[in-house]
Formats: C-alpha cells, sequence, structure tokens
C-alpha cells in the first residue's frame, strides 16, 4: 500500500460515498456549535422540516457575544442577549447539549471541546469557526465551515469534501528562553505569508513540535488558518494519550485500549510524500510581534518594521504603506519600546492554564504599567477555577490588571470587550486586521509572555530582558 | 436561483489579503437572521465614524451604481469564516469576484450563496486592475471571462459546484438523498465514533 499521511489516513476513514463528477461525502464525528454562526442553519432546518441527525455528536457553547463581566450581572447589551437566547432555544428544540453561562462547563469552543475530552485523535471535527483547527493539536482533521455547511452537518453528519494538499512545517531543535509556541506560529506566517497554506492542510513535525504539551501544539494548530491552511495537526503520541487519558468524555476501560490501539496507527508512514514542505531552526527564533494588518506581517522583537521602498510588487507595497498607514508606524523603525495602551490576554490561541501561568510569572511581584489597561480572560470556566486555585486571580489583580469570565472578548470585540479607536494594545489573539479588536484599534500580536513583559513596561518589550 | 451569464462593469478594488473583517465587521454578526447584512458591507472602508461615505472608497463612486462584478487582489476573503461575508456582498448586488486567488473557506462559502469566484491568471488580472468601470462578460457554463479588450480567458470551476450554480441544484437536497450510504456508514462504525450522550 502507498505511504500516507496522517490526513490522508484520517479522510480515508470517514468517506461515506464517493460518486464521479462530486467531491466526496465526508463524515463527521464531532460538530462544535456556537451561537454567531448557526442561527441561520437553524432557521434552515425549521424551514425545510429537518431535525439535527445526531444531537449525541454535536455541541454546544456560548462564547463570542458573550460577556465577560460577572455572571450575576444582567446583560446590557440587547441584540448578544437576543443571539444567546436564540441559542438556548434551539439547542432546546433540537435536542443539542448546551454549555450556557450558568453551567461550570462553558467556554471558548476550542478551549472546552479538548477540555472535556471530547476532541481525540483520528477525528474529523468541524465548527462554524475558522479556528477549528485547534483540535489539530489531537492529530484530529479539524477545520471551520460556513453557516450553510453547519445546517448540511445538522442535517446529514457529513460535509461535501475535495482532499487538501498535504503540507509539512518541519521544526527542529530547542526554544530559547522567552521564545514559545506562539512564536514559532507567528515566524511560520511572517514566513510564508497569510496565502501560504491556501488549499492545504499543515502537518507539524519535528523534534520540537514534538516536546511541546498539548496546550502548546493547540497553540501552533490554532494559527494555521492565519497561514492560509483550514487545518493543521501534530500527529498523535503519548503526549496527547496522557492529556486524554481521565477527562470527561475519553474513552474509558476497554474501550480506551482499543482507542488506543486504532490513535497509534495514525502517524504519518514512513516515506508518505507531501505536496509542500518548510523547515524551521527553532533555536533560530525570537519573541515574535506582529506590526501591521495581517497576521504575516510579523518580526522578530530586535528587528525593524520593513520598507515599502524594499517591496516590488506594486499591490504588495501598496498593501504595506497602507498597513503602516492604519498603525500609524514608521517604516525602518524598532517596534520595540513602542507606547501601547491595552494588553489582552486571552482568546482559542492563548487562553489555557499555561498561558494564564505564562503571564503570571512575569506579572508576579510587579504592576502593570499605570499607562495600560490589562485584561487577562480565560478560555473557559475551567481554566477560571484552575487559575483561582493556583492564585493567578490574585497575582493580576494585584498587579492591577482584570480577571475576567470566560469568553472570546477582545478577539474579536463582540461582547463588548474593545479598543477605543486609535489605541494600541499588545494583544495574544490570532489576528491583527483592521479594526479586529474595536473599530480604528491598532493589535501588536504577540505571546503571552511577551503581552506581560509589555504590560509592565507600558511599550512593546522584549520578554527576555525581565527573565 | 441559478447563475449562467454575468455582463457588468467592473469595481476595481486593488488590495491583496481582503479579510472578512473588512468585508463585515464582528458587530453586525449578532443577527439571528440574514436581513440586512447588506449594511455592514465593507462598514469601515466604505463609512466614516459618523456614517457619511467616504467619497474615495470604489463602491461609494457614482460608477458603482448597478456593479456586479468586483475585481479584487490576491487571498480575498481571508480569515474568518463568516458566511456573513458572502451574504453581505451578494445583498449588494455583487454576483461575482475576480482575483488571483481566494481563501479557501470564503470560495466555499461564496459558491453556496450564488456568488462566482473567478482565479484568473496574472496578467488578465493586470488588465483587469488597469480598466475601472469597463464592462466585461463571465461565462459561467463555457467557463469563460471575456476581458474589456476582446480577449477571453478560461476559469477553473469545480464540475460539482458549476452544476449546482447553473442547475441551481440544492446541495443539501443531493445530500438528503445518500442517507442509505451514511446510515450504512454508521452502522459499519459502531464501536469506534465518540457519543457524548
Amino acid at each position: 500500500m502507498k505511504p500516507r499521511t496522517i490526513v490522508e489516513k484520517i479522510w480515508d476513514s470517514h468517506v461515506v460515498a464517493e460518486k464521479p463528477g462530486a467531491p466526496a461525502l465526508l463524515y463527521v464525528d464531532l460538530h462544535l456549535v456556537h451561537e454567531v454562526t448557526s442561527p441561520q442553519a437553524f432557521t434552515m432546518l425549521r424551514e425545510r422540516g429537518l431535525k439535527v441527525r445526531r444531537p449525541d455528536l454535536t455541541i454546544a457553547t456560548m462564547d463570542h457575544s458573550t460577556p465577560t463581566t460577572p455572571r450575576d450581572l444582567p446583560m446590557l447589551d440587547t441584540v448578544g442577549k437576543a443571539q444567546l437566547d436564540q441559542m438556548t432555544t434551539n439547542c432546546k428544540d433540537f435536542g443539542i447539549r448546551l454549555y450556557d453561562l450558568k453551567t461550570t462547563k462553558q467556554g471558548i469552543v476550542h478551549v472546552i471541546g479538548p477540555e472535556q475530552g471530547l476532541t481525540q485523535p483520528g477525528m474529523t471535527i468541524v465548527c462554524g469557526d475558522s479556528h477549528t483547527a485547534t483540535h489539530g493539536a489531537f492529530g484530529a482533521l479539524a477545520f471551520g465551515i460556513g453557516t450553510s455547511q453547519v445546517g448540511h452537518v445538522f442535517a446529514t453528519q457529513c460535509l461535501l469534501q475535495t482532499p487538501s494538499k498535504t503540507y509539512a512545517i518541519r521544526v527542529d531543535g530547542a526554544l530559547r528562553p522567552g521564545v514559545s509556541a506562539k512564536d514559532i506560529i507567528l515566524a511560520v506566517i511572517a514566513r510564508i505569508g497569510i496565502g501560504g497554506g491556501t488549499g492545504s492542510v499543515f502537518e507539524y513535525l519535528g523534534s520540537t513540535i514534538r516536546s511541546l504539551s498539548m496546550e502548546e501544539r493547540m497553540t501552533i494548530c490554532n494559527m494555521s488558518i492565519e497561514g492560509g491552511a483550514r487545518a493543521g495537526l501534530v500527529a498523535p503520541d503519548d503526549t496527547t494519550y496522557q492529556y486524554i487519558a481521565g477527562r470527561e468524555f475519553a474513552p474509558k476501560g476497554a474501550d480506551w485500549d482499543a482507542a488506543l490501539a486504532r490513535w497509534r496507527q495514525l502517524p504519518t508512514d514512513h516515506d508518505a510524500e507531501y505536496a509542500h514542505a518548510l523547515t524551521l531552526d527553532a533555536n533560530e527564533l525570537e519573541p515574535m510581534v506582529t506590526f501591521g494588518t495581517n497576521p504575516g506581517m510579523g518580526i522578530a522583537i530586535s528587528g525593524n518594521i520593513p520598507d515599502p521602498a524594499s517591496v516590488a510588487d506594486p499591490i504588495e507595497k501598496s498593501d504595506l504603506v497602507k498597513a503602516l498607514k492604519y498603525m500609524d508606524l514608521q517604516p525602518g523603525q524598532p517596534l520595540k519600546g513602542h507606547p501601547i495602551d491595552v494588553v489582552f490576554v486571552g482568546s482559542c490561541t492563548n487562553s489555557r492554564i499555561s498561558d494564564l501561568r505564562a503571564a503570571a510569572s512575569i506579572i508576579k511581584g510587579r504592576k502593570v504599567n499605570p499607562k495600560v489597561r490589562m485584561l487577562v480572560v480565560p478560555g473557559s470556566m475551567q481554566v477560571k477555577k484552575q487559575a483561582e486555585a493556583e492564585g493567578l486571580d490574585k497575582i493580576f489583580r494585584d498587579a492591577g490588571a482584570d480577571f475576567r469570565e470566560a469568553g472570546c472578548s477582545m478577539c474579536l470585540a463582540m461582547n463588548g470587550d474593545q479598543l477605543e479607536p486609535g489605541e494600541y494594545s499588545v494583544s495574544t489573539s490570532n489576528r491583527n486586521f483592521e479594526g479586529r479588536q474595536g473599530k480604528g484599534g491598532r493589535t501588536f500580536l504577540a505571546s503571552p509572555l511577551t503581552a506581560a513583559a509589555s504590560a509592565i513596561m507600558g511599550v512593546v518589550t522584549d520578554v527576555r530582558t525581565l527573565l | 436561483m441559478k447563475l449562467e451569464k454575468i455582463e457588468s462593469k467592473i469595481a476595481v478594488l486593488p488590495i491583496d489579503n481582503v479579510d472578512t473583517d473588512q468585508i463585515i465587521p464582528a458587530r453586525y454578526l449578532k443577527s439571528i437572521s440574514k436581513d440586512g447584512l447588506g449594511e455592514g458591507l465593507f462598514r469601515d472602508w466604505r463609512l466614516n465614524a459618523d456614517g457619511t461615505p467616504k467619497p474615495e472608497f470604489v463602491l461609494n463612486k457614482p460608477e458603482a451604481k448597478g456593479v456586479e462584478i468586483l475585481v479584487t487582489g490576491d487571498n480575498f476573503g481571508c480569515g474568518s469564516s463568516r458566511e456573513h461575508a458572502p451574504w453581505a456582498l451578494v445583498q449588494n448586488g455583487i454576483r461575482a469576484v475576480i482575483s488571483t486567488s481566494f481563501a479557501d473557506i470564503f470560495k466555499g462559502n461564496a459558491l453556496k450563496n450564488q456568488l462566482l469566484p473567478v482565479v484568473v491568471p496574472a496578467d488578465a488580472h493586470a488588465e483587469l486592475l488597469k480598466s475601472p468601470w469597463a464592462v466585461v462578460k463571465i461565462d459561467v457554463v463555457a467557463q469563460k471571462l471575456t476581458l474589456p479588450s476582446g480577449r477571453t480567458v478560461e476559469f477553473p470551476i469545480d464540475a460539482f459546484s458549476k452544476t449546482c450554480l447553473v442547475e441551481g441544484v440544492d446541495e443539501l437536497g443531493y445530500m438528503l438523498q445518500q442517507e442509505p450510504a451514511i446510515a450504512g456508514f454508521e452502522a459499519k462504525r459502531t464501536g469506534s465514533v465518540n457519543t457524548l450522550q
């Protein structure tokens, strides 16, 4: 048999039917649902008199429009509240398990899936959200879909799909102090550009990736879409199995042994071929930070903002000019030392307990710069509880930071947590698009370590000076 | 609804990597229906903070009236998976977007809403960028685009999507017909599938 990649193995085991002239019908093992991209799909079901075919493989949460203020306060945003209320009605009507704001398991959809043991190797996982690739950290084929497709999965538990190309991203070597998983993925995207992975699925390989924890792998897979790939994954290993074991929805007893035997067959065969490949030396990486208005516009913290004069392509050049104008930055200057107004630690990229621990390790015993507003938003209520048990909430609050309830929050500024026009933030989230964190706001993407260091100093900071 | 031919002036937006947050900002995503999303199209590029139009934005120019085709830079529709982006474009009368490439999720979403993503080679793209408001013709069946110069270029579109566009095939209806295959697949896999309840 021809050697296969993990992506090809998962694909092959999920094809329900293949007809000439049509895409394959691909089975979906887990469908994650949130309030923003599902209402019109539920409406379609009602209009056509259809049911959710497998409510037992469907799970819903509230995260995007969700306030991060204390849960006993009334929700002032009436439009947002109507969306959450509709979610409750939809899940009740169609028999879907919902982690709403009253439960202890609510959180960002890509944080709670792994946390509850729902995310498992070899699965196909979809969600009406482009950061679904996060679940690829477990060796699952996980990708974002539009609302029409959310409706397709509701009704048939399947999607019409054509296979993607495979793209090997190999990272070898030891990371230096102060350099983290976020810096790896920002460096990858800076290298290939935000369209570099279009049409592909990334497989992250190499000794560095193997040495990362599950939460670090999630950070990397999460931002596959920022490199243009709809999905990105890491083949499962003992780190993966140890993380899953014992979680609520993880297989138990004999089922666990059977699952483990299946999962061990997943890694890419020796000699399997990839359509594209990229290699990175982890040892050469520095903390990364973005300067522009897409995640590919990133530089090492010691670097300078690029000069449009050195760009040949006319559209690329005008895009860079446009980005620097929006960000009000000068070419050729360092970003390090640039004043900031806000620091946001959160989002499906970096809101897990290890991210909060990393930020707290820098904040501890220090004060947030008086010019800076710092928000720490745990990815889930479980993460929040764990952070409180470890006293991280106290570290953040004592330093002057705001420690909030779980949700997507200022990553996309739907819930009232947002930048004011002209403000600069260092953010651990995934997108620095114009207005992403609030109309007119300007975002520098970075790791939790860099974000915390910048909060202390009040300017974009090389965390290595505070270690 | 069927989409066979489009003949229209082109509006040119010569920007690479136009993300879906620009096509429709997140604050318009709280709606539970598709109604009125067109108002959010390119909201922060199109309008000032006080709601007055920015005259320099391409879709605000007098020539843009009735335009059905948008020509844009590489990797159009990157970022968020929000289908609100094609909904907002379609609600403003756009029926095709021409570029050198599209982000994967946007492309799939567009095709499900009778919005045609047309990928053209660099030389044809260069001609289009230099020809704002010129009239071009798109023949979906023949997969041909007639440029302002009269030259014709072919564009790719997968056979199934083309059938759906041209014949107005209901994709979900097609999938529902395969229920026996889906049930058969599930029966075969019992024991290896996760179950939540």
